[in-house]
């Protein structure tokens, strides 16, 4: 079994109440800035403010990782979990300069599509994570 | 429904600019899960590793043509979609018949239902795009 105890697989980091609160806020600003989309309208500033707010959450999920690894905890897929870490990081502010760069209603349509693929990752760090455990 | 534009019509704005977000995010995802197999585990299947390094490629390929526009880009971006198109089709159903040849998934596997199918959409999409912001002949 190696270091690995039972300890360590009982508890994900990034299976808890910050992942669901980064899955919700995520799917709340798709659904915004569809609506908005729809209306013909640019980014406005409740979906950047939105963005702002997904990635605290998804720097505080990332801190919560890099925690449980430096307490000796380790994922399933170490290289794809921190690529996926990696990754999720950077989706809130790419969608943003890409949505800058657009200041039409596909600007908001940008802001959609990233904000639906944000949960999608989340949920494949999981998976990841839990390789071992299961 | 459709801005209409007076000069040349560009690929890289309005729409074309949602074309382009996906297409990056497509490149990110398949280059990062391809060079993760390629480095990793080559050796378990080699074929749909490299296949799913040349999606990538393509991925990211086909981005940058549409973002740089233009003739060349237009050019690059017509192929790189066709290559798709084709290549998500004859892999779907090599995949389907033949589950020996593809023993790890790839973007393409099965049509891309790994991926919600969007790699047999994003090709379709990118080809009515080019199409529809062609030059009218003068």
């Amino acid at each position: 079994m190696g270091p690995m105890t039972s300890a360590a697989t009982a508890s994900s980091p990034v299976d808890g109440i910050v992942a669901t609160v980064s899955i919700v806020l995520s799917l709340l600003v798709a659904a915004w800035a569809l609506v908005v989309a729809v209306r013909q309208r640019p980014p406005d500033r409740v979906q950047f403010v939105g963005l702002a707010a997904l990635e605290v959450s998804l720097l505080v999920l990332a801190v919560l990782a890099v925690v449980a690894v430096g307490g000796g905890d380790r994922p399933g897929e170490p290289g794809a979990f921190f690529g996926y870490l990696v990754t999720l990081v950077c989706l809130p502010p790419l969608a943003w300069v890409l949505a800058r760069m657009e200041p039409t209603r596909w600007g908001s349509a940008i802001v959609c599509a990233v904000c639906l693929v944000t949960p999608v990752v989340v949920v494949r760090l999981q998976q990841t994570w839990e390789v071992l455990g299961g | 429904m459709v801005e209409t534009r007076p000069a040349g019509p560009a690929t890289n704005a309005g729409p074309g600019r949602l074309l382009i977000a996906v297409y990056l995010l497509f490149a990110i995802a398949a280059t990062s899960r391809a060079g993760l197999q390629i480095a990793t585990k080559f050796d378990e299947a080699p074929v749909a590793y490299l296949l799913s390094g040349l999606a990538a490629l393509i991925y990211i390929v086909a981005a940058v043509g549409l973002a740089r526009a233009g003739h060349t880009g237009r050019r690059v971006a017509l192929a790189c979609c066709s290559v798709e198109l084709v290549g998500v089709i004859a892999v779907g159903i090599l995949s389907l018949v033949d589950k020996e040849l593809f023993p790890d998934e790839t973007v393409w596997s099965q049509f891309g239902s790994g991926y919600g199918y969007i790699p047999l959409v994003l090709p379709v999409l990118g080809l009515v795009w080019l199409w529809r912001t062609r030059r009218a002949p003068a």
